[in-house]
């Protein structure tokens, strides 16, 4: 039994993240980490592993960048990692990215789950989530908060989801790709021993040779990347007692409208 | 030649946020100069489809089958990429929602079209290609992206990014009944349970969102004797029940919390706004003991006004904030109630 999750790295949630002159997305010299959402993935990823007496790899799709996420997950306790890399990955869409992630989990072979994490905050979207349960033909359960139970072997798998309106309970089949939610677990920090065994770790790189799969045509890119426009920044201390305080500023809503 | 809008649906009812994937269809459709087609799946869909009819939709395909009563992937998705693939639209639109999401990343990857999610700013190229512009890096910058190619270009659009018109009570689409691509057994997913949050209005919905954070526990109530646990959380549950829900329920506002506040388990998840919450994009966002962290300020940063609450003059909310308050959130946000409902008439 095989769970595979897939990562990468994003700049830290702290970072000031801007465009350059040269029109490239930079974020100084914070650190990277990986992506926030992956960390619940990688977490749940241990313990349906553990729980299963299975085995759980973790893969990037992406250049040296993204070894980092790799080797902070191994050094949480994920049992395996692997890199899939292609010059012609440079600007991969979701499709792209979802083609080769497919074929990666295939070629790792004997998965049964997938779980990812809700989102990855570089790209600002989850469409890939979906896209590579699609490539997979797997079902997709989506806005994972809980799984509730699991049995490998039947290959049957219930969930509570967590939709805009409330809370859902599904089940369905395996193999599946799930992606989870921050309130599925608590992710785990990497013990010293973890992060000392996961430096030295030699990461396989896979290219779409590797996959079996030929160059990918992209059908969406990104032309380029602008900074925020100024925030309008002019602003009122209301002061007063919480009384005065309270009516001033209703005062103020009004006549902006916004009440 | 059309354009696809999937209004959706929940409980036999179109979504809120629904009627801004038919105004971007809307102009969508008027670009490519072909009609705009509403898509309406599940209960009570052809009732939705005349009011898309009032929304600017010309046609309208609705299929209203017990398998597709409960949002499900699989047979959403399937239907969707057979009308797709039968009927080539120009372009797919829907509200960005959870549903909105997968559905159309799904039918994406069938029909190997491209995709273009969250638009903040949409248009089309001269050369009949998709150009949008989104949010990137948790929204701390702007890319300009395009479809490169793709007979079907799939959209989809945050909700409120997208302003809905009035109705024209007069305008009707022209209703045609599809059935279903999959049949019940072929359905590997079934919905056990719902649980609905009674009367909660949904964050990315909402026009006023009021928040609470970290200040929520300087709730100067005293912890009933015999309360288990740490008094904080009781303090701050007891502050977002008795201070921050009267405020919201006096704007018909809906409730957030930073992370702070929920990781610190004064409030669930589901209300977290930020980085690793809900982004919302309010007409108006009261922030009330919330530092400001930039992982919060992801979250709510294009809201149209925003007002802070806080003991701490320095605290970073205050320098995005339209509006600064600062004092005791227990003192200023009781005060605020009593004067919104005596302004407003509640």
């Amino acid at each position: 039994m095989t769970i595979v999750v897939l990562t990468r790295s994003t700049p830290d949630t702290a970072a000031r993240v801007e465009v350059d002159g040269s029109g490239s997305v930079t974020w100084g010299d914070a650190a990277t980490v990986v992506n926030p959402w992956d960390e619940y993935a990688l977490e749940e990823a241990i313990l349906q592993a553990k729980a299963g007496g299975g085995k759980s790899v973790v893969a990037a799709i992406g250049p040296e960048m993204h070894v980092e996420a790799l080797k902070h997950s191994l050094a949480m306790g994920l049992d395996e990692a692997v890199r899939v890399w292609d010059a012609s990955l440079q600007d991969a869409d979701s499709l792209a990215y979802a083609t080769a992630a497919a074929a990666a989990v295939n070629k790792i072979g004997g998965v049964n789950l997938v779980i990812l994490g809700k989102e990855s905050v570089d790209v600002g979207t989850d469409q890939h989530n979906y896209q590579i349960a699609r490539k997979l033909g797997w079902t997709m359960l989506s806005y994972v908060s809980k799984i509730l139970a699991i049995d490998f072997a039947a290959g049957a798998i219930k969930v509570e989801r967590l939709l805009e309106e409330g809370k859902q309970i599904v089940t369905s089949r395996l193999p599946a790709v799930i992606s989870v939610m921050k309130d599925i677990n608590e992710p785990r920090y990497p013990s010293f021993i973890g992060i000392r065994k996961a430096s030295k770790a030699e990461i396989p790189v896979w290219s779409l040779g590797d996959l079996g799969i030929p160059a990918l045509t992209m059908r969406t890119r990104v032309a380029a990347y602008k900074n925020l426009p100024p925030r309008d920044t002019r602003s009122e201390r209301i002061e007063g007692t919480p009384a005065e305080q309270a009516a001033k500023l209703v005062d103020r809503l009004l006549e902006e409208k916004v009440l | 030649m059309t354009v696809f809008a999937w209004i959706e649906t929940f409980d036999g009812k179109a979504i809120p946020a629904r009627w801004e994937a038919l105004v971007a269809g809307r102009m969508l459709a008027d670009t490519f100069g072909v009609p705009l087609t509403a898509l309406i799946f599940g209960t009570n869909a052809g009732a939705v489809a005349a009011e898309a009819g009032h929304y600017g939709a010309d046609a309208a395909l609705v299929c209203d089958d017990a398998t597709l009563q409960d949002f499900r992937l699989e047979p959403y998705a399937a239907l969707l990429t057979r009308l797709v693939q039968d009927q080539q639209p120009k372009a797919v639109v829907a509200a960005a929602t959870s549903r909105g999401r997968e559905l159309l990343a799904a039918s994406a990857a069938d029909t190997d079209s491209p995709m273009l999610a969250d638009v903040l700013k949409l248009s089309v190229g001269d050369n009949g290609m998709l150009r949008a512009e989104r949010g990137g890096y948790s929204g701390k910058v702007l890319s300009e992206a395009e479809v490169i190619s793709g007979a079907t270009q799939f959209v989809t659009v945050p909700s409120r990014a997208f302003k809905a018109s009035d109705p024209n009570t007069s305008a009707s689409a022209a209703v045609s009944t599809v059935a279903p691509a999959l049949g019940e057994d072929e359905i590997a997913t079934k919905v056990e349970g719902f649980q609905q949050e009674a009367g909660v209005v949904n964050l990315t919905d909402a026009a006023i969102i009021v928040s609470g954070g970290r200040g929520m526990a300087n709730n100067p109530k005293d912890v009933p004797p015999g309360t288990e646990g740490d008094p904080a959380v009781w303090k701050a549950k007891d502050g977002f029940a008795n201070v921050i829900q009267p405020l919201a329920d006096a704007l018909g506002a809906a409730v957030g919390a930073s992370r702070a506040a929920v990781d610190a388990g004064y409030i669930p998840y589901a209300h977290q706004v930020g980085q690793t919450g809900k982004t919302v994009s309010p007409d108006l966002y009261i922030a009330c003991g919330i530092s400001g962290a930039i992982q919060h300020q992801a979250g709510m940063r294009t809201s149209q006004i925003i007002v802070a609450i806080n003991k701490d003059a320095e605290a970073p909310i205050f320098r995005m904030a339209r509006y600064g308050l600062v004092g005791d959130l227990y003192q200023i946000v009781p005060a605020l109630t009593e004067e919104v409902k005596k302004r407003l008439g509640k």
